[in-house]
């Protein structure tokens, strides 16, 4: 296993080299002067040079990368255009938005995409299984940013005055603040310490901060503006799940052992706990890690639709203002996330899979 | 005696490899869902084909001046009880006062263009780096399929909205962007078939009677790859389609005044609240024809499954 994770985690290295490359390549495709595309369209001929000698665009491209990607890893991701602030500090602010948000919908997916995929398997063609493939059919077919606005204009027009009604955008009404734990819990904290960075970005997820320092109001709150951009979210990743789980299941409820196992006059749900589900689901775990691809790429449509200011928003407002170093920085961090997730996804299935391993 | 024994066994042959295919159709025509998914497509093809004369307007024209409308009014059917001195939008007017009904027909038109367009870029572009790859072997499959990994290494959508991003928002530029980040899946296909088959026997023996690399590859492997090709083709483009809206949507992609669903879905979304069917239509739309792609897609993948065709 040792042997195994130290092999995985090296053949991750060329891929994080590879993201660099690509990120530095598309600073470079920008059409036109790379300072201004980088700079933005105000710079000025003085903040050029400095750029020019800073990033040595006068030297070989191979030293421009060397030049890039040590300030990659000292954690220098450029400033942003349009808040001439670092982005590493506006990823800080606003990547908690996107965790919690990822994290609830990759919940509401696996929690009801597994159990209704098995549920299909084991009834197969009784009417929940017709209707729950029938609906993972929509629910892949159905576009993340129109069933965002879909539920606003259901839960906040249609449903607006009734106690079914829900915000339509924001993380917390008006009014409502959360208290950050190390606050509540009197952790000092030198002001600027790294600490003090640390302690406020694990605060800045609401939802977390509100369970550990029991704060009800905030917590209710909280969870009533995230439910709909979280299902938003979550439909395509659930939706994929339900399908894999139903046909990984139905292939392993075919195979002999399971005839054994009944022939053995095991319980019918003893079969398909015990023995069929623990095959069935290996290949889901790698199917629901995946899934993160889409969660980060929804990431942005969502966030937009329901005002959450988190990282997706942070690109969708690049966009807009044509702030290049933002989506240089933030395409750079979510790729990483997104490679070490997947790496912490088939590290996971080799302790599930010994024959993983001996590979 | 020879000729006697040879002519019924091509015929033979033949039939099978025919009804090969019949048999695929059987079996589609036997899935509700994929007819489903099939008399959708022919209908938003015919609107499409047929859109100058389905569109009482042109899908740009603004109406102001020219009609007594106002700008995002709501539906307006006179069988349905609108006023007979209004003048009949079906599906209202959007923020411009453009009939929202013309844009809707015309936008099926570009969806389906999209998704077709997307998919040929991507899959040709695929199949032929896949079989590069896979003939070739050795350092030019390892550099090809690296570069198709780099590719997979991205959040798909994320890379796209990289990608936009420096070639300038279009709609060209969004098609582009999709067709090069869904091409290392067909690559992929094509490749893991053309070295399972390229060591068979049959194929040695054309290599022996003197075939070129080109018919080999052509002829002999590559009709191999078709049944899977043509089912991620077929969900290829509902993925295209999805995602260019999705691109459109955040202003990356089709341009103001082309009608396309997503770019006219995202120029209204703020008018949920005040004139919500300018966010249902195009939303219903993109939906529909994307679940109809989904629907065939998976049909056929059912139908041209090896392992259930010897079970007929």
């Amino acid at each position: 296993m040792i042997q195994y994770t130290i092999r995985r985690v090296l053949l991750a290295i060329p891929v994080v080299f590879a993201i660099l490359i690509v990120t530095f390549a598309l600073a470079r495709a920008i059409p036109g002067d790379p300072c201004k595309a980088i700079l933005g369209e105000k710079a000025t001929a003085e903040s050029c040079e400095r750029f020019t000698r800073e990033f040595g665009l006068d030297k070989p491209v191979y030293e421009q990368f060397i030049i890039y990607m040590s300030k990659v890893f000292q954690g220098d991701l450029g400033d942003s255009i349009r808040f001439g602030r670092p982005v590493l500090t506006i990823l800080q602010e606003r990547l908690p938005t996107t965790i919690e948000l990822g994290m609830s919908a990759m919940l509401i997916a696996v929690v009801i995409g597994i159990p209704a995929g098995i549920l299909s398997a084991v009834r197969r063609n009784s009417w929940i299984d017709v209707t729950t493939m029938i609906g993972a059919n929509i629910g892949v077919s159905l576009p993340v940013f129109f069933l965002g606005l879909l539920l606003i204009y259901i839960f906040a027009v249609v449903l607006k005055d009734t106690p079914l009604s829900l915000p339509p955008s924001g993380r917390l009404s008006p009014g409502v603040t959360p208290i950050p734990f190390y606050e509540v819990y009197n952790l000092s904290a030198e002001a600027g310490s790294w600490r003090l960075l640390f302690y406020d970005f694990l605060a800045k997820h609401y939802i977390f901060n509100s369970l550990i320092t029991f704060d009800w109001p905030v917590l209710w709150d909280a969870s009533k503006h995230l439910i709909l951009p979280a299902i938003a979210l979550s439909t395509i990743p659930m939706s994929i799940l339900a399908r894999m789980t139903r046909s990984s299941m139905l292939e392993v409820l075919g195979l002999d052992y399971m005839r054994t196992a009944r022939a053995k006059g095991l319980t019918e749900r003893t079969v398909i706990f015990r023995h069929a589900l623990r095959n069935a689901l290996l290949p889901v775990v790698t199917v629901a890690g995946l899934q993160l691809a889409a969660i980060l790429g929804g990431a942005v449509l969502t966030e937009t639709i329901f005002g959450l200011a988190g990282v997706g928003l942070s690109v969708y407002e690049a966009i807009t203002s044509r702030d290049f170093p933002i989506i240089q920085g933030f395409v750079i961090v979510i790729a990483l996330i997104y490679v070490t997730f997947n790496l912490l996804v088939d590290l996971s299935y080799a302790v599930l899979d010994p024959r993983i391993r001996l590979d | 005696m020879a000729n006697v024994v040879e002519l019924p066994k091509d015929r033979i042959a033949q039939e099978e490899s025919q009804s090969l295919w019949r048999i695929t159709i059987r079996r589609l025509m036997r899935q509700r869902s994929a007819l489903f998914g099939l008399s959708i497509l022919s209908v938003l093809v015919i609107v499409a084909l047929f859109a100058p004369v389905i569109a009482p307007y042109d899908p740009t024209e603004v109406l102001i001046g020219k009609e007594d409308v106002k700008k995002r009014s709501a539906p307006c059917i006179h069988l349905l009880g609108c006023p007979e001195d209004q003048p009949q939008h079906i599906m209202g007017t959007d923020g411009n006062v453009r009939d929202v009904f013309s844009r809707i027909v015309f936008g099926a038109r570009i969806s389906l263009q999209i998704g077709l367009i997307v998919v040929v870029i991507a899959s040709t572009s695929g199949i032929v780096l896949g079989s590069i790859a896979g003939y070739a072997g050795g350092w030019v499959d390892n550099l090809i399929m690296r570069l198709m990994d780099i590719v997979l290494a991205f959040p798909f959508f994320l890379l796209a909205i990289a990608l936009v991003f420096v070639l300038g928002p279009s709609l060209n530029n969004a098609m582009l962007a999709i067709a090069v980040i869904s091409m290392p899946t067909y690559a992929r296909v094509v490749r893991s078939t053309v070295l399972s088959i390229r060591e068979m026997d049959y194929v040695e023996a054309s290599r022996a009677l003197g075939a070129s690399d080109w018919d080999i590859l052509f002829k002999r492997i590559l009709p191999n790859a078709m049944p899977p090709l043509i089912v991620l083709a077929t969900l290829g483009i509902a993925t295209a389609i999805l995602d260019t809206a999705a691109l459109s949507f955040l202003g990356l992609g089709a341009q103001e005044p082309m009608a396309e669903w997503g770019t006219m879905l995202g120029r209204e979304r703020n008018q949920i609240f005040s004139a919500p069917h300018l966010v249902l239509i195009p939303g219903i739309m993109i939906s529909i024809t994307v679940l109809a792609f989904n629907l065939l897609g998976d049909g056929l993948r059912d139908a041209l499954d090896p392992r259930l065709v010897h079970n007929q």
